[in-house]
């Protein structure tokens, strides 16, 4: 017998297949026959299709795909074209962008090219993907904030491949697109600048991603815990508040003195969510062009604090050597 | 057991007894940690008794040579007893068959004495003979010129040949080649799975040819608070790392053994062994440029790199994944008239250049460890280290006394 739990439910609603609202005479239509998969519908909506692809999500699916199969075609010939080595090597292998040298210009193929050919083509299906979610919010009559949220996320991303190496002069400051390689320059970037941990901006984005694990957790367990009064009715909770929601303000209220509402939790997701790369591009963009060395800055402006010294001072020896003192 | 009316129960339990299992395997590792800097700083050392177990029985010393009293010189210096002696000529004959059977010992103890000479004519060059030699000449230098480095340990062949004839760590300069420009298969010298040397990581491969053979900057951070024109990229960042993966992987230490990593670049919270590292990359860079590339036409092919050059030395070629060679025994003592004739007559030590005696080097034998005041307090005041574990040497005092410090 179904039986609808808090925690994990074996309940699946269906009904009839739901081919969804008419589409405008110029746009495509949309594709695949819709059909239930009892395997979404223990995670998901079981129904599964029809899907709409439209011109936008044509030409970023194919462009995205463009950049993947550069991106992998690259790492092949990087093993000689081997699949064993392919796949033993994965993790290592790498498209790295132009040395630094080539400064702004474009470089060739084989020394960064290929590079900015698959960053361009993965940008331009992102762009794209953007103007999808955008353009499917307005059709559906919804509000934009998953197009502005992703907004959030792609400054990040154009941050750092696009308006930093900008700004620095140099393609080369990009991310190289490999699983070790685009961790190395995490690291690097972070040695080369005087330790990032001091960058205010990554402390808030830290603090914002972070807090956003937590107000998932405490929104997800909250709407679970008052499902039994209906409390997953969020939306008519907002507008009517019913017993589900008293209680959820109650409990919150009781714990730590002040509770969100049905509405504005909503709003703190939103916000830490985006802030988390809104921040985090900031503190980027800020690297190499306005701050050299992080630690020396907190420093300098009083938050880095100096620990008692456990050594004898330390001496540059190349600078003794300068001075002719070690001589 | 109680299923919740979800009737997986058993797999929920038996999904979380693996995941702790799981867990408890990660969570109880046999390493140790040394606490070599302020409290809550992370400065510490952390090894793995495995491995140190392993590094101890690779790293015994073997026992010197019968030592020679003054009775039992000869008289003659060995140029006037035999031909063709051209760097240890000023030996007495009994101090020049002892390195011999040393070096033998040493370097060739399966080929012997003919892995060098001819036996019918002890006197005639062959290739080995004439590299020996120079290894020998670098011996002395290493010994008399860079004890900013080597301390008053010092260095023997066995060293680095550890019984064979060539060192286990050598490295040669790695080929780069730019393929067509419609390629796709330009790895930019690294991004290559596997490499020991820079510690498996995917960082340069190589980055030996340009901060040990040659002088390219391996400084790259930026030393104030604003842009001065440090140019520095990422990718030379990476390069820069590439070494200091070596040196980590090398000597069988993480960064804080030289670095305090809050600010890589600080000298003055740095600890004083990264002045011995920094002395150690100008002497490898000098070994390599004076004695070992210009051997390049001595070898024969098969010694040689893809480039056709001669095989050279890095962090691990003496250090074999110990702090110090062979946890800092001094070899050399017991052969100073072959291995340092200048430091002959001098207390039987090496000299101790004067900023080693200003910035005295505690190495792991001797964690910080103030004496007489409160920890706490000899914090506050910058108190300096004692160097107490360098008398006790040898891998027994290493792991004996690498216990943790109770700095609070």
């Amino acid at each position: 017998m179904s039986e609808y739990q808090n925690i994990y439910t074996r309940v699946q609603v269906r009904g009839p297949v739901e081919a969804g609202v008419p589409l405008p005479a110029q746009d495509l239509p949309r594709m695949g026959t819709p059909g239930f998969s009892n395997l979404m519908g223990y995670i998901g909506n079981a129904q599964i299709g029809p899907i709409y692809l439209g011109y936008l999500g044509t030409f970023s699916l194919v462009l995205g795909l463009a950049g993947f199969q550069i991106i992998g075609w690259n790492m092949l010939a990087s093993v000689n074209w081997d699949l064993a080595q392919f796949v033993r090597q994965l993790f290592w292998l790498s498209l790295d962008p132009p040395p630094p040298s080539y400064g702004l210009k474009i470089p060739p193929l084989n020394d960064g090219g290929w590079y900015m050919i698959a960053g361009f083509c993965i940008t331009a299906s992102i762009l794209l993907w953007w103007a999808r979610t955008y353009r499917r919010a307005i059709q559906l009559g919804m509000g934009t904030h998953v197009a502005w949220a992703f907004a959030s996320a792609i400054w990040l991303y154009l941050v750092l491949g696009f308006f930093r190496p900008l700004l620095m002069g140099s393609w080369g400051e990009a991310v190289p697109f490999g699983i070790f390689s685009h961790l190395d320059w995490t690291a690097a970037f972070s040695i080369r600048y005087g330790n990032l941990f001091y960058n205010p901006f990554h402390a808030l984005s830290i603090v914002f991603l972070y807090g956003s694990a937590v107000l998932f957790a405490m929104h997800g367990a909250t709407i679970l815990a008052v499902s039994r009064v209906g409390g997953d009715r969020e939306i008519e909770q907002i507008t009517d508040r019913g017993t589900a929601s008293e209680r959820a303000g109650l409990f919150w209220r009781w714990t730590m003195g002040f509770n969100a509402t049905m509405e504005s939790i909503h709003r703190w997701a939103w916000w830490f969510a985006v802030l988390t790369t809104l921040t985090g591009g900031i503190g980027i963009l800020l690297t190499g062009t306005v701050v050299d060395n992080w630690y020396l800055w907190a420093v300098k402006h009083d938050f880095a604090p100096m620990y008692p010294a456990v050594w004898p001072a330390g001496a540059d020896p190349a600078a003794a050597l300068a001075t002719g003192a070690a001589q | 057991m109680k299923d919740f009316g979800y009737g997986f129960g058993r797999p929920l339990l038996a999904f979380f007894l693996v995941l702790g299992a799981g867990l408890l395997w990660f969570a109880v590792t046999d390493t140790e940690q040394v606490q070599r800097g302020f409290r809550g700083t992370a400065m510490q050392q952390v090894t793995n008794k495995a491995t140190q177990a392993n590094l101890i029985k690779a790293n015994v010393v073997p026992e010197a040579q019968e030592p020679i009293g003054e009775e039992d010189l000869v008289g003659e210096k060995a140029s006037e007893i035999y031909q063709n002696v051209q760097v240890l000529g000023d030996l007495d004959d009994a101090r020049f068959n002892r390195i011999m059977a040393a070096i033998t010992e040493w370097v060739s103890p399966e080929e012997g004495c003919a892995y060098c000479h001819n036996l019918e004519n002890m006197a005639e060059d062959n290739y080995q003979k004439v590299v020996a030699r120079r290894m020998f000449q670098m011996t002395q230098s290493i010994n008399e010129k860079w004890t900013s480095h080597v301390q008053n340990v010092g260095v023997t062949c066995y060293t680095c040949h550890r019984g064979k004839p060539v060192p286990q760590n050598i490295w040669f300069t790695v080929p780069t080649e730019r393929p067509h420009i419609l390629r796709m298969d330009n790895r930019g010298e690294q991004n290559v799975a596997g490499v020991e040397a820079t510690a498996y990581s995917d960082l340069p491969r190589d980055p030996f040819t340009p901060f040990l053979l040659q002088d390219k900057p391996i400084r790259v951070s930026g030393t104030e608070a604003l842009p001065h024109g440090n140019r520095s990229s990422i990718k030379q960042t990476e390069w820069t790392w590439a070494l200091m993966m070596h040196m980590s992987t090398s000597l069988g230490v993480n960064c804080t053994y030289c670095h305090n990593s809050r600010n890589f670049a600080d000298w003055k919270q740095a600890p004083p062994t990264r002045g011995t590292a920094w002395h150690g990359i100008r002497m490898v860079r000098n070994l390599n440029q004076e004695y070992l590339e210009p051997l390049k036409p001595v070898y024969p092919e098969k010694r040689l790199g893809t480039l056709g050059d001669a095989p050279k030395a890095n962090c691990a070629t003496c250090h074999n994944g110990v702090y110090k060679p062979l946890y800092g025994a001094n070899m050399v003592k017991d052969y100073l008239h072959s291995l340092a004739p200048s430091a002959v007559g001098k207390d039987g030590g090496l000299s101790t250049p004067v900023e080693a005696q200003i910035n005295p080097v505690p190495s792991m034998d001797a964690p910080y460890k103030p004496k007489g005041i409160p920890p706490s307090e000899a914090n506050l005041r910058g108190a300096s280290p004692k160097v107490a574990g360098d008398k006790a040497i040898g891998p027994k005092a290493a792991l004996t006394t690498a216990r943790p410090v109770q700095a609070n």
